[in-house]
């Protein structure tokens, strides 16, 4: 679920049809001359009464995703299958419910300075508040937390599912990322000079910034088994990495990208070779998109066709790893690789594969990439099971 | 899941470093509470030092000590952070910020905000490449890290170091997060046994409610039950007596980590 639409087949149409999710900034009282990717809708959205406690925007947005493709009806199936103690919950998330507490901070008791008597902390903008609701509305008694690692986050949480189902502590486990608008992102970036006018242009010559968006994905992580589902898809590898250089500028040459791809091909037993596209990062900062580059073409040269579709939903942040974990399953599904829109002109002096437009082929394996602040990598492989 | 435990930091309210709190933690000293003394890391330039937070100092300080205890090389481990909140004092400036007319936030605040920044410095500090995450898990994170720093190893048979930390929060976020101290703790933890391991632990996530085991001196057990990172306390305690105990971490309203400690 993000601006593009709700479900797979909205969001599959989107990119088939080339739609953008992205318009100019109009949400709450946000001055800034920026495109967003809003979903529209989100205030409307009641939470269950037993859990008003977790009342917010990125939990009305989580419960939103859930409802999406009968995914917690299948999360249902799996706990009468495998117990609920037996599905772990592995949420993503960069900011979490702050939005309540910037609004609380305007309601500061002119006296005192005491937060209102309705904000609730825990419930809201605790980074854990997405996993504790998320496990609450869907009823599972596994282990449970948050990964807050920046926008790496929900990319990173396909490895600690896949390390749980490993050493046995859980047969299946939810993983997702929920990111929604609030005024720390929006500013905190703009701060940074990091954000676009216009709508993000991931790898073009003229590229000048993101354009941020909000989003939910979720996915279910089942051990794998020999009567696997037609059509299934499977993890095939997770490589992540540090870059060690600086806090909010990735590795000119790429390294600590490069190593994450390379430990997801490792892990995934394969070679550059064997991967038939690549979801980039892209999020249409010069930096970003020079080091990534860097990496890509060190690994893969210009074959493999590689494209950002960040232009298409913005930067979920936090959700990016998942969304586009997500949207790198429906080009398998579909056998259509995205075309990297808004982007006209590619940078010339990048020199990877990106394809500018979407292309119809054959794509059993797809590898993609989520790195985030303090240098923080992940790549993911994931593959059509054959 | 069974680990071993080559080296422990810690920093937390009248515990400065894990060799001078061993006698307090295994009651052969008394405990005096005092506010936790925090050391600038000498691991990041001068530059890099001031723009960080007390997070950031407590991982480092607690990090480094662990590595230190265990002759072991920070650049080549992974490292799973943990923290309920992070950097509350930055949280509130951006917040204040965000509330007045100008809402001109610091780049700087803005990127030490992130959940990981201690782990962003740590990696840039230390010149690591290696895996590292950071979790939340609001009161019981530090049982999620310590699972989850388990099953890395079950599944990737490699030292981690585990490093949990917690701020205090300033008003007026204190009174709905009343945390009162600064507290990080960190824990070399190795798939089988070295020179340096004095003790192993096996992990097991129970999916039942249970009383979890208390610190037995009033004034500790205070801290383990209002600092989400003091939750260690009853593990550190059972390091530092090196006898044989079950110590039991609440983990969620309905589950709890079964931590058997054996020294060795």
């Amino acid at each position: 679920m993000n601006s593009l639409g709700a479900g797979r087949s909205a969001i599959a149409g989107a990119i088939r049809n080339a739609r953008t999710g992205l318009a100019p900034c109009r949400f709450e009282t946000v001055a800034l001359d920026t495109f967003i990717g809003e979903i529209a809708g989100l205030d409307a959205i009641r939470v269950p009464a037993h859990l008003s406690a977790y009342d917010c925007r990125n939990n009305r947005l989580a419960q939103r995703g859930l409802e999406c493709d009968g995914f917690a009806a299948a999360v249902e199936t799996a706990a009468e299958k495998y117990g609920c103690a037996r599905i772990g919950v592995f949420m993503a998330t960069s900011t979490s419910g702050i939005l309540q507490t910037e609004l609380a901070y305007r309601r500061r008791d002119p006296e005192t300075g005491a937060l209102p008597d309705d904000f609730n902390y825990a419930g809201t903008q605790n980074s854990f508040s997405l996993g504790d609701f998320v496990q609450r509305y869907l009823r599972l008694e596994g282990p449970a937390f948050v990964v807050s690692s920046a926008c790496s986050s929900s990319a990173k949480v396909f490895g600690n599912a896949a390390r749980m189902i490993a050493a046995g502590v859980c047969d299946a486990a939810v993983v997702g990322g929920v990111d929604t608008l609030c005024l720390t992102t929006l500013y905190g970036f703009n701060s940074l000079g990091l954000v676009s006018r216009l709508p993000c242009r991931p790898y073009d010559v003229e590229r000048d910034g993101i354009s941020i968006g909000e989003g939910a994905g979720f996915a279910l992580i089942e051990k794998r088994s020999a009567q696997a589902a037609a059509g299934a898809i499977e993890l095939l590898g997770v490589g992540d990495s540090g870059d060690a250089y600086h806090m909010s500028t990735p590795h000119p040459e790429g390294m600590g990208a490069g190593l994450a791809m390379q430990r997801a091909l490792e892990s995934a037993a394969l070679q550059a070779c064997d991967i038939d596209y690549i979801n980039l990062h892209g999020t249409g900062t010069r930096t970003n998109d020079a080091s990534e580059d860097r990496a890509v073409f060190d690994l893969f040269g210009s074959e493999t066709p590689c494209s950002s579709t960040k232009g298409s939903t913005g930067h979920l942040l936090g959700a990016a790893g998942i969304t586009e974990a997500i949207i790198s399953m429906l080009a398998i599904e579909h056998d259509l690789m995205p075309g990297g829109r808004p982007t006209q002109n590619i940078d010339p002096t990048l020199r990877s594969g990106y394809l500018l437009e979407n292309r119809s082929a054959r794509v059993n394996r797809v590898l993609s990439n989520s790195f985030g602040f303090g240098g923080s990598n992940c790549s993911l492989v994931l593959g059509r099971a054959l | 899941m069974r680990l071993w435990v080559e080296g422990v930091g810690l920093a937390g309210p009248g515990l400065c470093g894990w060799q001078a709190s061993r006698p307090v933690l295994g009651g052969s000293a008394n405990y005096a509470h005092a506010p936790t003394v925090l050391t600038a890391s000498d691991l990041l330039p001068a530059a890099e030092r001031r723009r960080t937070g007390v997070p950031v100092k407590l991982a480092l300080a607690v990090g480094c000590e662990a590595f230190a205890n265990a002759a072991r090389e920070p650049a080549t481990t992974a490292t799973v952070f943990t923290s309920s909140g992070g950097d509350s004092e930055n949280v509130h400036q951006i917040c204040e910020t965000l509330a007045s007319t100008e809402r001109e936030v610091s780049p700087t605040r803005f990127h030490n905000s992130v959940h990981n920044a201690a782990a962003g410095y740590w990696s840039i500090a230390t010149g690591s490449h290696e895996p590292s995450t950071s979790l939340c898990a609001y009161d019981w994170s530090f049982a999620a890290g310590l699972l989850e720093a388990a099953v890395q190893i079950a599944a990737d048979r490699k030292p981690v170091a585990l490093i949990a930390y917690d701020q205090h929060y300033p008003p007026p976020l204190h009174a709905v997060r009343p945390i009162d101290s600064n507290f990080g703790v960190a824990l070399l933890l190795v798939p089988q046994p070295t020179a340096h391991t004095f003790a192993a632990l096996e992990v097991t996530f129970t999916p039942a409610s249970a009383k979890p085991t208390a610190m037995a001196v009033p004034a500790l057990e205070a801290v383990r039950a209002t600092v989400p990172a003091g939750r260690s306390l009853p593990l550190l305690a059972a390091l530092a007596r090196g006898v044989e105990q079950v110590v039991i971490l609440e983990y969620g309203a309905a589950s709890h980590l079964r931590v058997s400690v054996a020294p060795c």
